[in-house]
């Protein structure tokens, strides 16, 4: 393997090592859980990502072929991670937090954990 | 006949592409099989999606995706930051309710996903018909700031994708 390669392999390794710590250091460090669902959806990305990237790097360097599992796993991540937190943050609020701790939504309608949502106009 | 047989052409053609990365290996055979699935699994699943979104300007896709990716990248290390270098009191953390303009499904749901992965911004909740979208951000001392980065950075381009 060229030296160029292990040399990217290496450092995209160490960032997202870094990255990846920064993240759990997060979810110990931040005080409330809205808060710390913020450290695990971002750093936490790009922690992977730079993983992602040197095994790439390292398929096309060690065997000549482009490895393209590596990109269904990014967007694999890209769909779950926003849909995870906003599940978390849904349970969060139904719990712990009453309707008049949040902003009003602007309209006649109330945010979706509190209120229904407007009849149909038709129903099928 | 085509539309009958290929009623989503865009699903079928992210079937076989899934497909092949899946298999991770160009050949007739897998390529034959790929389409295989992507025409059959949309007409399957076809009472499923009632009305599909339509793509107006492909090579804006193209734009949005590299500016969200950028974007993450700098979330990363602004986020990482916020959480090494900030002490706990300094951290001002506020709900904001961000009005929408988008009206399909589709585009409220990929705008609130690029809300959830870039700078230290989560969408917590929409309103329940759909017009706002309330986001958690981290830390931000201009509230107003942040809604309208968010409505002219993504929602402006989204609305040209997908209206």
């Amino acid at each position: 393997m060229p030296f160029i390669a292990e040399l990217l392999i290496a450092i995209l390794l160490i960032i997202s090592g870094v990255f990846g710590f920064v993240g759990s250091y997060g979810l110990i460090k931040l005080k409330d859980p809205m808060q710390r669902l913020h450290a695990p959806t971002k750093a936490t990305t790009l922690g992977i990502g730079g993983v992602l990237i040197a095994s790439m790097i390292y398929f096309v360097a060690k065997t000549g072929h482009i490895s393209v599992h590596e990109l269904i796993i990014t967007l694999f991540l890209f769909l779950t991670a926003p849909i995870t937190a906003n599940f978390i943050a849904k349970a969060y609020m139904a719990r712990n937090l009453k309707r008049t701790d949040l902003p009003g939504s602007g309209t006649n309608y109330g945010w979706s954990v509190y209120s229904d949502p407007p009849e149909r106009e038709s129903s099928n | 006949m085509l539309r009958r047989l290929i009623p989503h052409p865009l699903l079928s053609l992210t079937l076989i592409l899934f497909w092949l990365a899946l298999v991770n290996t160009l050949t007739l055979g897998h390529l034959i099989l790929g389409v295989l699935f992507g025409i059959g699994i949309p007409m399957i699943t076809a009472p499923y999606w009632p009305d599909r979104p339509i793509i107006r300007a492909p090579l804006k896709v193209a734009e949005y995706f590299l500016i969200v990716l950028w974007d993450i990248v700098v979330a990363n290390v602004q986020v990482a930051m916020i959480i090494l270098f900030r002490r706990n009191e300094d951290i001002r953390t506020q709900w904001i309710p961000v009005p929408l303009d988008l009206k399909s499904a589709e585009a409220i749901t990929v705008l609130a996903g690029t809300i959830t992965m870039t700078p230290g911004t989560v969408s917590a909740t929409l309103a329940a018909d759909g017009s706002c979208v309330l986001v958690h951000c981290l830390h931000t001392d201009d509230p107003d700031a942040v809604r309208d980065e968010i409505k002219s950075r993504y929602e402006s381009r989204l609305k040209e994708i997908f209206q």
